[in-house]
């Protein structure tokens, strides 16, 4: 290989900031991502066919987006940036002293194999939605609230017309207010997080005036169109014949049990449900990098334990936009200085550094203060599928660990194949998990994506196109 | 698997039975393993004897728990590309027959009959009735319920416990000591160290295989298929038997395709060749799997023994201490008579096989120290 380069995998905040970084102090760069347009789940866009006059409503930071934007448009017309958009990555290679491949699939079916060469890798897979399973919650009408998120920026349509935002998370306020202003009628946000909790992690919550002001703002937002906050709250169930008609949502007692007594239905069409964001590891796991419970593990200057990759955004931890653009940056510089064999100088990013560290403070608060309510499972009857590829009831789950002997998560997909079909785990894994009662991994899936065997009979074997 | 088939014919042979792990059920190689009962694949001797005594056994166990554990009586097919490899199939097979195999010489038309999406221009094959599938960790966790034995499961055990005539007296464990006068090396890929801590050495060394899991689909594949060829090669001392890949569909769905031979001792990384060796066996086999995704792969390690045949029965150094591990790739298929014939030395009765071939003390103490550094290419 004869000048160093290389590959960033994922085009959101994190994966453009550090793309940036090493092409400005003169990497060879290529970006790959699955869309077809740059900016990630945060900035996706509306595809633009439909049209959209003002994208930015349903944006805040758009000026930073702007910024990355043009930055990524200037580096691609210099040559200095290959960006590979419709990329799917399932597989990154260690070829030794010969670097990395990284393996993609394209084409509208995704079946047509893509191999990029480089020396250094950047993951920035990003995260995916935790969605934990209560009765009726296959029915169609039950998004997640992510998804419904993704309907309004990139498809500007609304999931339905009356709407219940719950579950736990930083992100339920976004989605309620985003589709009250696109002109749903949110019935409820219904939040578990205990009120006492937000109290006791005040100070480290308060440490991020800009986190306070953002929170505030939704808060009026809700209060403008009238949306109900029911904070300690749940959603007991979910009923409907073909389709969602409403929910039974209840208050939860200190303990995060259900409180009988408070039940009652909600009226609704679409439920938008969400229990926070886990990283995307695959790909960092079957490199070998050292996962630390969900997260990627990375060093200070965002190195993985495997050399030559590096690691940023969501994947080693969820912490948001603003964190991903800083681990990102810094990621970008470290990579810029070891490939051109020197040892970077932290004093470069201090100020990334310190937005780093402050906002890896507060969302280890936000995790402590927003958790689904610790007896969760109680209400998952024996009926409720928790593995919908594979329609695994929880009953199946409680069997086979009361019966069989399993007593983690591997050996309960084993016996019962919960977790083995489409997704491999990535929705149902959390629910299985807290079903069975046994601890939650990150889940080894050696491909991040399913690959056609006649793909994979040729992986690796030429040398780059 | 090995472990919980002991554990049932000795509880069924009236013995009180307690079954001790580190992990949980079928956490070793149990877990990774395809399920293989496969009387195929093996040349007259004390492995195939073995293979036909478990499969009986197996075929009574079905009537029980047949639908628990996936058992499917689905036969394998053994295919040839070219004539001169089908007679090298045949008289492999006429051996077979000798020994009690069933083996049915099929021509190319009929092959299509039994596998329509096989690859064309194949020379023939033969059908082996015999092989037959389980879903390995419904298995164990199955044949344990059955077994009604005590399960005692994430404690290693730390200390094979000894009496000071030397006869074995229970084993410590992470959770305790346990007491017993028969103490039962079932401990598969790990039965050399567990063999180490009651101070004997017993040469049972990994060998890496991986399997390819396809999307769920229409069954197309209707038996255990691979292909099987005779190196001609009159330089070699030993005809070795070549195989592909063996391609099967399931009930569940998915095609498993497995697996890969490597000794590369305990590598837990992904290996890209391998994987591409078992997606181009397959493919060969099967051209409509070129557009069929592979959605996992998952590894294990077989345990293997330097003449690759298993351990079973007791050792004579050591009172009260019995073997059953090294069974390789066969672990499943071979667990039954496996558990059988343990039931049967451990009640003072006379094993059903002779146990000569599997005598745990067979190897020289030196044997423990072979290289696991060699790799093989993927088959």
């Amino acid at each position: 290989m004869t000048e160093p380069s290389l590959a960033v995998i994922g085009a959101g905040p994190a994966g453009l900031a550090a793309t940036l970084a090493a092409a400005t102090r003169g990497i060879r760069v290529t970006l790959l991502d699955s869309a077809a347009e740059a900016g990630g789940q945060f900035y996706r866009q509306p595809a633009p066919g439909l049209g959209a006059r003002r994208p930015q409503a349903l944006h805040h930071q758009w000026r930073t987006w702007e910024r990355l934007r043009d930055g990524l448009r200037a580096h691609v017309q210099a040559g200095t940036v290959r960006h590979m958009t419709d990329h799917h990555v399932w597989f990154v290679e260690r070829r030794g002293t010969d670097g990395f491949a990284v393996h993609a699939l394209v084409g509208p079916e995704q079946e047509q194999p893509a191999e990029v060469r480089a020396t250094a890798v950047l993951l920035a897979t990003g995260g995916y939605e935790k969605v934990l399973p209560f009765p009726g919650w296959t029915l169609p009408g039950v998004v997640t609230a992510g998804g419904a998120q993704a309907m309004l920026k990139g498809g500007l349509v609304l999931p339905g017309r009356t709407a219940v935002v719950a579950g736990t998370g930083p992100l339920l306020l976004p989605v309620a207010t985003g589709l009250a202003a696109a002109g749903a009628t949110v019935a409820a946000l219904v939040e578990s997080a205990d009120p006492k909790s937000f109290a006791r992690r005040s100070r480290a919550l308060a440490g991020q005036p800009g986190k306070v002001a953002e929170g505030a703002r939704y808060t009026g937002q809700l209060l403008r169109h009238r949306v109900r906050t029911l904070l300690h709250h749940t959603v007991v169930a979910a009923h409907g014949a073909e389709r969602l008609e409403a929910v039974t949502i209840a208050a939860l007692d200190r303990d995060g049990r259900v409180r009988q007594d408070t039940r009652r239905r909600l009226v609704c069409d679409t439920l938008a449900v969400s229990h926070g964001m886990l990283p995307h590891t695959d790909l960092a796991d079957a490199l070998g990098c050292r996962v630390d419970g969900t997260d990627v593990s990375v060093d200070d200057e965002q190195r993985t334990d495997v050399p030559g990759v590096w690691a940023a955004g969501e994947t080693t931890g969820i912490g948001g936009s603003a964190l991903s653009l800083a681990e990102g940056h810094i990621a970008g510089r470290s990579i810029a200085a070891r490939l051109a064999g020197r040892a970077p100088d932290p004093g470069e990013w201090a100020a990334a550094a310190r937005t780093r560290d402050g906002l890896r403070a507060f969302f280890a608060a936000v995790d402590s203060v927003y958790a689904p309510p610790a007896h969760w499972a109680e209400q998952v009857t024996d009926g409720t599928v928790v593995c919908r590829c594979e329609e695994v009831s929880a009953g199946a789950v409680r069997e086979a660990v009361h019966e069989l002997g399993a007593g983690d998560l591997r050996t309960v997909k084993l016996l019962t194949r919960a977790g083995m079909g489409w997704c491999q785990g990535r929705v149902c894994g959390s629910g299985v998990a807290g079903v069975a009662g046994c601890a939650e991994t990150a889940g080894r899936r050696p491909f991040a994506r399913p690959v056609p065997l006649g793909v994979l009979a040729r992986a690796g074997e030429t040398e780059e196109q | 698997m090995v472990g919980a088939a002991c554990a049932l014919y000795a509880a069924r042979a009236g013995l009180d039975v307690i079954v001790v792990d580190r992990g949980p059920v079928a956490g070793g190689t149990t877990g990774a393993g395809e399920g293989n009962l496969l009387v195929s694949d093996k040349e007259p001797g004390p492995e195939l004897e073995l293979a036909l005594l478990s499969g009986r056994l197996w075929t009574e166990l079905a009537e029980e728990i047949g639908d628990a554990v996936e058992y499917e009586h689905k036969g394998g097919v053994v295919v040839a590309s070219t004539s001169d490899g089908l007679e090298a199939l045949e008289t492999f097979a006429t051996g077979q027959r000798a020994a009690g195999v069933e083996a049915v010489r099929v021509d190319a038309g009929r092959l299509r009959e039994l596998e329509p999406h096989l690859a064309p221009g194949l020379a023939g094959g033969v059908l082996y009735p015999q092989d037959a599938q389980v879903m390995p960790t419904l298995a164990a966790a199955h044949l344990l319920r059955a077994s009604g034995a005590r399960l005692f499961t994430g404690a290693a055990v730390t200390e094979v416990l000894r009496g000071a005539d030397g006869a074995v007296r229970g084993v410590r464990t992470g959770r305790g000591e346990i007491h017993a006068p028969h103490v039962v090396n079932a401990a598969g890929t790990w039965g050399g160290e567990l063999a180490a801590l009651a101070g004997v050495s017993l040469p049972v060394l990994p060998r890496r295989g991986f399997v390819l899991v396809t999307e769920p689909l229409p069954r197309r594949v209707h038996h255990k298929v691979y292909a099987a060829d005779y190196v001609a090669d009159v330089a070699s001392d030993s005809a070795a038997l070549q195989t592909s890949p063996v391609v099967e569909g399931t009930a569940a769905g998915p095609v498993l395709i497995g697996a890969t031979r490597e000794r590369v001792g305990f590598d837990r990384s992904l290996s890209l060749p391998a994987l591409r060796a078992l997606a181009k066996g397959a493919t060969r086999l099967f051209p409509f799997l070129e557009r069929v995704r592979a959605m996992r792969t998952y590894f294990g390690f077989r345990p293997y023994m330097p003449d690759h045949l298993p351990a079973i029965g007791p050792d004579a150094r050591v009172p009260g201490l019995f073997h059953a591990c090294g069974h390789e790739g066969a672990g499943i298929g071979l667990s039954t008579g496996t558990g059988q014939l343990i039931a049967q030395v451990l009640t003072g009765h006379a094993p059903e096989l002779g146990l000569a071939p599997f005598r745990p003390d067979r190897f020289p103490a030196s044997a423990s120290t072979a290289s696991t550094s060699d790799s093989e290419e993927a088959s």
